[in-house]
């Protein structure tokens, strides 16, 4: 009786812990302009991208036909991305502190602008976006970007 | 016959590839926009070993088999391609910085910097409030990261009391790595004791 009641334990201990875990640490940014149709695919759900919406790394965020999406990074980087994009933000790590880190998104398809922040600013090519043809290096910039015409 | 069916196989695939090239080859431009500040900036364009560097206000590159191919772009182009997604970007972060009052534990917060950091919080759908927490060039980098966070920590209990929600405030330090003004190491420096408020 009391073994199952431990595990009992456990299992309410990790639940407890887990969503506070991925709330902190694993916030990397926020939807701050969403028009239209705009979804977040997280762990292979797909979640709406409301304003307001905090994000992730490995999210993808896709937008519709009449859909746009601003994003403003924790090292201040601005993202939009117009519409019938997927913009996926592979990965990210950011020290605020020293402000070394490291942004690597892909524009799988559709149309990005960026307004680099801290982690380009600190580091130059810290930051990189892909597209299906081509790796940008930023270097503390602005840019347009299209992945097709 | 099964052999000429195979080779047809083979030459749909061949096809197939050549659409899939195709696509790729008239995919992707990249425009270096002019900078608000007039800030030094550039983007690299790299396609396998072939790269090319844009760092002119509305240069332009192509994405071919070739490699990028670079051109001139400009204001109105770049409105036709890119005015949906130029028109998506968030509004730029506003920095705001209060110094540190010497031999006070408080800093000059006038009510003029307040009531514009309040109405720029006011004026964002959902605003985020980051506090950077600077210090002057004395003592080592675990001292000063320490009392940069506990200025930023300060300065974060104000603007909740303010009614700004806890969990749209975060603090930060950057310690003495970023000086307002210049000193070398160990150089006292009341203007460098200051907290950044950005509000984005």
């Amino acid at each position: 009786m009391s073994i199952p009641r431990s595990l009992a334990g456990v299992v309410l201990a990790l639940a407890l812990l887990c969503p506070a875990m991925l709330t902190t640490a694993a916030e990397i940014g926020q939807v701050k302009i969403a028009k239209g149709q705009v979804t977040i695919e997280r762990e292979g759900k797909a979640l709406p991208a409301s304003v307001g919406a905090r994000l992730q790394t490995a999210d993808v965020v896709k937008t519709g036909p009449d859909g746009s999406v601003g994003i403003t990074m924790d090292d201040d980087s601005l993202l939009s991305a117009g519409p019938n994009s997927v913009l996926s933000l592979d990965r990210y790590v950011f020290d605020p502190t020293t402000n070394q880190g490291r942004f690597d998104a892909s524009l799988n398809k559709g149309t990005l602008a960026v307004i680099s922040g801290r982690i380009a600013k600190q580091s130059p090519d810290a930051m990189t976006i892909r597209t299906p043809t081509a790796v940008l290096g930023v270097r503390g910039t602005e840019f347009a970007v299209s992945a097709n015409d | 016959m099964t052999e000429s069916r195979g080779v047809g196989r083979r030459r749909g695939a061949w096809v197939v590839a050549c659409a899939v090239l195709a696509g790729c080859a008239s995919s992707g431009t990249v425009v270096l926009l002019p900078e608000k500040d007039g800030k030094p900036a550039a983007v690299s364009v790299k396609q396998g070993d072939k790269e090319v560097v844009l760092d002119q206000p509305y240069a332009a590159a192509k994405v071919t088999p070739l490699g990028p191919r670079t051109y001139s772009s400009n204001a109105q182009e770049v409105q036709s391609q890119f005015g949906t997604t130029l028109a998506a970007q968030p509004s730029r972060p506003e920095s705001f910085t209060l110094l540190f009052v010497e031999g006070k534990d408080e800093f000059a917060e006038s009510k003029e910097i307040v009531d514009k950091i309040l109405s720029e919080i006011a004026k964002r759908p959902v605003p985020d409030v980051l506090v950077i927490g600077h210090t002057d060039a004395v003592g080592t980098d675990q001292y000063n990261d320490a009392l940069g966070l506990k200025r930023a920590e300060a300065v974060r209990t104000r603007l909740i009391s303010m009614g700004i929600p806890a969990g749209d405030i975060r603090a930060v330090s950057r310690g003495k790595r970023e000086l307002a003004v210049k000193t070398p190491d160990g150089v006292p420096e009341p203007r460098n004791r200051r907290v950044e408020i950005i509000v984005r």
